[in-house]
Parts: structure tokens; C-alpha cells; sequence
């Protein structure tokens, strides 16, 4: 959808290169991109004139006239800034020291308040708590209900003692703060020791709600007052923050829906706004959707920087290990690629989504937006129509693959004989690929590569991370670090080969980015592994 | 050299999917092309020797008069409200243009802050850099700096932008015999469940006969709440009675149950999705194909809530591309937030908002008027 900020970034520096130094002109051009990126991240506007006041002012500093690199020490900066107002440290929740420990849920319609409480729930139970959901939310239609089964589901006990409304029509009748209050008496009584609190979404305008939300806080004194607030939120963030502060005075931050695409700028409007920390983020519709939330991902996410890393996460999620294992040892053994491995390959990738997004998530997808609007995923369907028309034993040796056996193919697969002929060629071009790369392997032993990875320096990072991208594309002929030399190369093996090849330059480059400019992020992930 | 393991070998697992996304993104690319016909024609779905399905009883429209315990409010009124509310939560927009725009000249710093408050109001990057770009023309070309004018002028261009001329007539009817199908999409929390209720008190209103199709299987409680909605104004609901069915199979009940009994329309509510759960879409995609075997979908609407940011436009795109959306609902415009974004997606996809959502009231919802949206973001 949009170019990532260091993409941006780096065109904006482009013309920079052999200059020592980087004029004020330089930095206001740099600034207004990190503008356009935090408005297309929904970051409120005054929130963003006040981060880009504070980046420019330290961009103008020596750190990046005098960096190697001064896009990427832009970036640096952005980056930390980001990580800065969003809180390095993950709060966790204060429990109360007797008694139990209330938390109240407060927050817009619709942001998840009351899936997040089945969610909290089951979460605290997992850590060896006893929590009890109270259903204080008598607005909504069915809200009760909805938390019962919730409830079931987190098999976490819930008290509901007013069935709540069960239609638009009825006015509501109980009285929600009295609820709050007997459910702590009742925790108290059956020794729970977390009470959850689930109020009705109210709208931040609206006075009368807001009173009602600030007499259940007065009545029951909650330890926590959660906000939660939903990632895909656009520039009402920060009036709908400041009216529930001042309205519930919330101690702490949930985002909700961060497995959609958003890319979340709320956070920061939000964080920078009430300078209160976002604790948890809420990731999908399972009661096991839950987590804590973490800082520096959610600024690469809002710079869209963390495609690359995204794309590996998904991988590692989706991927079958076994399957990630015995293509390694293939691949290192150096074997042929085969249109099974390749039907396999292609079975794991789609298990991680629509290939639009994935082709899209790769560097420099900008090149090929156009071409990516038209992609239709249900091409991967016919590709594997072809392959699956091949009996097992063409599979493996595709060579045997004559013009009958091509015709064949064709027509068990309902396709013309020339796109079988396009298959076989860009697989043949693919299996060529494969092993130049697996012979130009050795990556373990590049300089500065592995031992080198943690808290490595940028520069020796970069150099070892480049020759990689080098021989993965060049393979065992041209150990050239040059890219233009690469390039000339690339364009000797045609067009297509050529686009191929251009992706993964940028893709060894990625990574040299990602290395340098956050080591701590890759460490984490190599940590997680 | 542990460690040194580990990045080999998520290195090769990085280089094995980035080359299996090229690999299968180019190969796709060289097939690309639109689906093309069968070799063979056929007539329809069915073989020739296919026992054909016993023609549908016609004429069961005997089913009595539902109870009608309540009638909603009609439709005429509620414009004038929707000002009213508009008027009240967006004032901030207006005013604050027309503040920068009182300004005696009228230099870089003032067009840099117009721009920065079409963006508060959610209208995205690229248009309010767009409209600003065509008034800066304007207000050059015509010499003018009276600001009342400019204020003229931006109305103009907004009017512009949102285009009244499009169709946002619903289309409630089918051909024919058909009733017309509605589908409601969008994701979690936007209030598609009410704006089905809400709308169905719409029709209720205008004398037509309805069914409900509860194809929310999913959240907790959805199905429930739909049918309270259709109880309320007389109107069956089509539901599953086990919790986690297919969806698409309610949905063809409902539609089938809808055509059975002559009713003019099936209004289906599915369950909210995020644009990028791949399966969820494919699902949704399902429920539209399969709703398709009893009557063509008339009407696919895309309900955003009106807080929603940039993401509103990817939301727009994925829906679009999965069950073609004909036009947008943008409900819960009555916090403070502004609703900018369908501008945005009408500009891009040309889909027309069509309903907008005022309120918790049950008849608070309205057509959307562009004028009178336009206006009261300015007034």
C-alpha cells in the first residue's frame, strides 16, 4: 500500500550521495516524508508537528552529518524517537497488595472491550489467577450475554446478576455501578483474587455514559483502568484519549485488533497524548489472542519498516518446521529443486496469506505496484493445477518432459500447452537459482556475519550481509559487491530473470538496513526462534 | 557458532520464501490473464441429462400479516437531523478553516494548515494534498483572496470530491421473481448488526415484506441480537441454531426462505472480518457465491465506522475485491470523529456512501445527503 519509510528515505538521500554534509534543505525534505509516513499511519496531526519538531532538530544535530549512512541514521533516530514516546519498558499490571485486584475495561463501541475481557481472563488464569468477569455493561444489547459465552469460552466465571438488554428498545434498567460494586463483594467472598470489569462503550461526548463510567470507577477503585482503543482508529484518537482521561482517568492502554493491517498510529497519539503506557495488545478473535505489547515492533510498524521481519514471523508461524528443515538440508546438500519441493514450497506460502500481500511485503514492491493491483492469487491455483497434472515421477525429473507429455499436462490441467511451456521455463530458471545459491553458500562463514550479529557494528554488518546478497544473485562467477556490476550481469539473463534478480539486490540490502540500523529488533527475533 | 546456526538457517528459510514468492508471483504474472470460458459451451450449471430440480411453488404468499407492534419514523426527517448532528460535531473543521481563511493574505504557512485540517478530519493524505493543490489553482487563477469566496470555493471543490451525482439509490428489488439480496460486510466492531436492524426498520417503514438472514455465526450473541432487531418490526430471522455453522449455508436459507415466500428482500448480516485474514475473506467470498444459487446479490454494502483511519481505505480495497461492494454505510457519526475517509474511498474505488449511522437510536440512520454533508462540515 504504501512505501515504506526507509524506502522513501533512501530516494530522498539518493541525490545526497558524495555530499559531506546535509544542508538544512536536505533534513526539511527528509522531515516531510517522516510527515506523510506518520499521517499515513493515522498518527494524529499535532501529535506528528511535535515528533517531526523533535526529529528535525536532532537530525540537524552532528549524529547525522557525521554518520556514514545518513538516511539510515534518520531513520535511527525516527526509529528511537517512536520507541521513546511509546514506552521502552513493558508495564505489567499492578495487583493489589489485599484483596482482590479490580480492573475496569472502558472505551469507545466496538473496540473489543468485552472479547478483551474473556481474553484478560483467560490470560490471568493461565498465570494462576482466579479471575471473575463482571458484567457491568447493561447498554448494549446482549452485551451480558455476549460475555457469558465469552466467559465459557476462557472458562473463566462470570457474574452477571442483571441479564442486561437484549435489544436496542429497552432502556437500560439496571444499575451498572451497583453491579461492579457486588461483583467485588462477591469476589471477595469466593476468593477470586482479579476482578474484571466490563463497562459499556460509550461514545466520548457523550456526558452521560462518561458519568457513569467515573461512579463505577469511584465505587469499586479499581487497581487498573484500562482503555481500550482499536488500532485501525484515525485521527479521532487523540479527542476520544482525552475525554476518557479526563472522563475515567485510565492507568494503561489496551490496542485491540493489531492483527488487521493498521498500521496503528493511534498508539503513539495516544501514548504521547495522556503520556499513559500501552500495555496490551489484543491480536485476533481467540481467547488466546492476547499479548503484551511491545514498543519497538509497534514503531516499525508504524514507519511500515517492519516488512521483512513481519514476513519472517509469518513464515515461522505458518511454516512447518519439518518441512522449513528438510528443504534447508536439500538446499544444502545441493540437491535439485523439484516440482514436488516446489508444489510444497507453494502449499507453505499460501498457508501465510494472500500472495498479493507477500509479494507486496517484499522490498521494492513499489516497482511492481502496478502489475501487483492486477495479481489475481487465483493464479497460484493454476499453477498448481499444472504441477498436480504431472504424474510423481515427472515431478521429480522434469526433464523427461516432452511435447506429448506437455500436451497431456495441458490438457489435464485446462490450460494451453505454451503456459505449460512458461511453467517449465521460469522452473527451470528457478531450479538454477536454487543451486547457484546453494553453491555460493558458506554464509556461516562470511565475515562479520554470525559471530559478529549481536550488537554488531554497521559497517561490518554491512559489508558481510552485501557480499551475501552478491553471491545469492551472482552466484559462484561474480563475488562482485558492486551493484551496478550486478546488475549489468542480471540484464544479460533477460527481463524477467532481470526484475528477479533487482528484488533480491534490494533484498540483501534490507537486510543490511534491518541489521544496522536494529540490531535489537533481529536479535529479538533470532532470541524467539 | 550456535548463534551463527541459527541466522544460517533463517537465512535459508528468508531465501526460500522470498524465492518461492518470486518464483510463484512471476509465474503468475506470465498466466495472468481473465478466466476464460470453458471450451465446450454449456447452457447453465446443470448437465443436459440432469434431472431438473421440481420448479419452485408459486405463489405461497399467504403468509399473514406479520404483527406490526411498532412503526418506525419515517425516512423524510431524518436529513434535517443528520445537519443538526453534523453541524454540532464537526464544527471544529469548519470553523478553524474559516479562521486560517479570514487571514488578510493568504501564503504558504495558511495553505500548509488548511491542508493539516483536512487531514484531522480523516480525508487521508493524498486527497486533502489534492484538493488544497486545485484550490491553490483556483484561488490563483480567479485573483481572488476574499476569503469568503475561498470559503466558496472549498465547498465547491469538497462538493466536488464527494460527487452528488452518483447513484445511491439502494437496490432493494431483484429481477423478476428474485427478491433482492443485501449483503452487509465489514470488519469487527463497525455495527454492521444494527445497521441491518436499522435498515430493516427502513423498509418496514416503506410497506416492503423482509427476511433477516443472521450469517454472523462467529461472535457471541450476534444471531440474537439480529433476531430482537427483526421481532421488533415484525420481520423473521433466518437463523442456525448451533453456534460456529457455515455462514454461507444461513445465508442460503434465508435467501431460499426468501424466495419462497415472495418477500422483496433477504438482507443477509455476516460476521465481522479483518481485510487481511486470508481465510475469513475466502469465506466471505463463499457466502456470496453460494447466496448467488438462489438469486443475484443486489446489494453488497461496506459499513466503516466513522473513527476509522487510512486503514478505512484498505478495508475498502480487500471488500472490493472479495464481494465487490456497491456502496459504503459509515455509521457512529455522531462521536466527534468525521467520517473523512469514505471521501477518500469514493474518490478512489467510486463507491458511494450510501447510509450514513447517526446514533444508538434505532431510527438513527439516514441516507447520506452529499450537500448537506459538505455543508455541515463547513457551517
Amino acid at each position: 500500500m504504501f512505501n515504506s519509510l526507509s524506502d522513501r528515505l533512501a530516494s530522498t538521500f539518493k541525490n545526497l550521495r558524495g555530499k559531506g554534509r546535509l544542508s538544512e534543505a536536505d533534513v526539511d525534505a527528509t522531515v516531510r516524508e517522516i510527515r506523510r509516513a506518520l499521517l499515513d499511519a493515522d498518527v494524529a496531526v499535532p501529535v506528528v508537528r511535535e515528533f517531526v519538531a523533535a526529529v528535525k532538530e536532532r537530525a540537524l544535530g552532528a549524529e547525522v552529518s557525521e554518520a556514514l549512512n545518513p538516511a539510515q541514521q534518520v531513520v535511527k533516530i525516527v526509529n528511537e524517537e517512536l520507541q521513546g514516546i511509546l514506552g521502552g519498558e513493558t508495564r505489567r499490571i499492578a495487583m493489589a497488595k489485599t484483596g482482590p485486584t479490580i480492573i475496569m475495561l472502558a472505551g469507545l463501541q466496538g473496540a473489543g472491550k468485552t472479547t478483551l475481557a474473556g481474553k484478560l481472563g483467560s490470560w490471568l488464569a493461565g498465570q494462576g489467577h482466579k479471575p471473575l468477569l463482571v458484567a457491568s455493561d447493561l447498554q448494549r444489547p446482549n452485551a451480558v450475554n455476549q460475555l457469558q459465552v465469552v466467559g465459557e469460552r476462557a472458562g473463566v466465571p462470570v457474574f452477571a446478576p442483571h441479564p442486561g438488554t437484549t435489544s436496542e428498545f429497552d432502556d437500560p434498567t439496571g444499575d451498572p455501578v451497583q453491579v461492579a460494586r457486588d461483583g467485588v463483594a462477591t469476589a471477595r467472598a469466593k476468593l477470586h483474587d482479579v476482578v474484571i470489569v466490563d463497562t459499556a462503550g460509550r461514545l466520548g461526548v457523550d456526558q452521560e455514559l462518561m458519568k457513569q463510567a467515573r461512579d463505577i470507577r469511584d465505587a469499586i477503585v479499581p487497581q487498573e483502568v484500562l482503555f481500550v482503543i482499536d488500532a485501525m482508529i484515525g485521527q479521532d484518537a487523540v479527542n476520544t484519549a482525552l475525554a476518557f482521561n479526563e472522563g475515567v482517568d485510565f492507568t494503561g492502554v489496551v490496542l485491540s485488533k493489531l492483527d488487521g493491517d493498521a498500521r496503528g498510529g493511534a498508539a503513539l497519539s495516544v501514548a504521547s497524548v495522556t503520556g499513559k503506557p500501552i500495555m496490551f495488545a489484543s491480536t485476533g478473535e481467540g481467547v488466546k489472542d492476547f499479548e503484551q505489547f511491545h514498543p519497538d515492533r509497534m514503531a516499525k510498524r508504524i514507519l511500515d519498516m517492519g516488512d521483512v521481519l513481519t514476513l519472517i514471523e509469518q513464515a515461522e508461524a505458518s511454516w512447518d518446521k519439518a518441512e522449513a528443515d528438510r528443504m534447508a538440508q536439500k538446499f544444502a546438500d545441493q540437491e535439485d529443486f523439484t516440482f514436488e519441493d516446489f508444489l510444497a514450497q507453494m502449499q507453505q506460502i499460501r498457508k501465510m496469506g494472500s500472495m498479493k500481500k507477500l509479494l507486496a511485503m517484499m522490498p521494492n514492491a513499489a516497482q511492481m505496484r502496478q502489475q501487483l493491483e492486477n495479481f489475481d492469487d487465483r493464479e497460484i491455483d493454476r499453477v498448481e493445477a499444472i504441477v498436480r497434472s504431472m504424474t510423481p515421477h515427472e515431478r521429480v525429473a522434469p526433464k523427461i518432459i516432452n511435447g506429448s507429455r506437455r500436451a497431456r499436462i495441458a490438457r489435464g490441467s485446462g490450460v494451453t500447452v505454451s503456459e505449460v511451456n512458461q511453467l517449465m521455463e521460469r522452473f527451470g530458471q528457478a531450479q538454477k537459482m536454487m543451486k547457484r545459491m546453494a553453491q555460493g553458500k558458506g554464509m556461516p562463514n562470511m565475515p562479520g556475519m554470525g559471530g559478529g550479529m549481536p550488537g554488531m557494528p554497521g559497517a561490518g554488518g554491512h559489508g558481510g550481509k552485501k557480499g551475501k546478497g552478491a553471491k545469492g544473485k551472482a552466484g559462484k562467477k561474480a563475488r562482485s559487491g558492486n551493484p551496478a556490476k550486478r546488475e549489468a550481469q542480471l540484464k544479460g539473463g533477460g527481463q524477467k530473470v532481470a526484475q528477479q534478480g533487482s528484488s533480491f539486490g534490494q533484498q540483501g540490502q534490507q537486510f543490511d538496513q534491518d541489521a544496522m540500523n536494529l540490531p535489537k529488533g533481529f536479535e529479538k527475533f533470532l532470541g524467539e526462534k | 557458532m550456535w548463534q551463527a546456526g541459527r541466522v544460517n538457517d533463517s537465512l535459508i528459510l528468508i531465501l526460500f520464501i522470498a524465492l518461492g514468492v518470486i518464483v510463484l508471483g512471476g509465474l503468475a504474472f506470465v498466466l495472468l490473464r481473465g478466466p476464460r470460458p470453458p471450451k465446450g459451451k454449456y447452457p447453465g450449471t446443470r448437465d443436459a441429462d440432469d434431472v431438473q430440480a421440481p420448479p419452485e411453488p408459486a405463489g405461497t404468499a399467504e403468509a399473514p400479516a406479520p404483527p406490526r407492534p411498532e412503526r418506525p419514523a419515517p425516512v423524510a426527517g431524518r436529513l434535517v437531523r443528520l445537519r443538526a448532528r453534523l453541524s454540532r460535531s464537526n464544527s471544529m473543521l469548519g470553523k478553524g478553516l474559516l479562521a486560517l481563511l479570514s487571514r488578510e493574505r493568504i501564503d504558504q504557512d495558511v495553505w500548509d494548515e488548511i491542508e493539516e485540517t483536512l487531514l484531522m478530519a480523516d480525508l487521508g493524505a493524498g486527497p486533502s494534498q489534492r484538493l488544497v493543490e486545485s484550490l491553490q489553482t483556483r484561488v490563483r487563477v480567479e485573483g481572488t483572496e476574499d476569503p469568503v469566496h475561498v470559503k466558496q470555493m472549498l465547498r465547491e471543490e469538497l462538493i466536488r470530491l464527494v460527487d452528488p451525482q452518483m447513484d445511491r439509490e439502494l437496490a432493494l428489488d431483484g429481477a423478476g421473481e428474485d427478491p433482492g439480496v443485501v449483503l452487509v460486510v465489514g470488519v469487527n466492531g463497525v455495527g454492521k448488526t444494527t445497521t441491518v436492524g436499522k435498515l430493516a426498520r427502513v423498509m418496514v417503514a416503506e410497506e416492503k415484506t423482509l427476511i433477516l438472514g443472521a450469517a454472523d455465526t462467529f461472535r457471541a450473541a450476534a444471531a440474537d441480537q439480529l433476531q430482537t432487531w427483526g421481532n421488533r418490526v415484525g420481520v423473521r430471522t433466518v437463523r442456525s441454531e448451533q453456534e460456529g455453522a457455515d455462514p454461507a449455508s444461513v445465508a442460503y436459507e434465508a435467501a431460499a426462505a426468501a424466495k419462497e415466500e415472495g418477500a422483496d428482500t433477504v438482507m443477509i448480516d455476516t460476521a465481522g472480518r479483518l481485510q487481511n485474514k486470508a481465510g475469513l475473506m475466502d469465506q466471505l467470498g463463499k457466502v456470496k457465491r453460494v447466496t448467488e444459487k438462489v438469486a443475484p446479490v443486489t446489494e453488497v454494502l461496506l459499513v466503516i465506522d466513522a473513527t476509522t483511519g487510512q486503514n478505512g481505505m484498505v478495508q475498502a480495497k480487500v471488500f472490493a475485491e472479495v464481494v465487490d461492494i456497491t456502496g459504503i454505510v459509515l455509521t457512529k457519526l455522531d462521536g466527534t470523529a468525521k467520517g473523512g475517509i469514505v471521501v477518500a474511498i469514493q474518490d478512489e474505488l467510486g463507491v458511494p456512501v450510501k447510509l450514513v449511522g447517526l446514533g444508538e437510536g434505532p431510527d438513527d440512520l439516514a441516507p447520506f445527503d452529499p450537500e448537506g454533508f459538505v455543508d455541515a462540515l463547513l457551517d
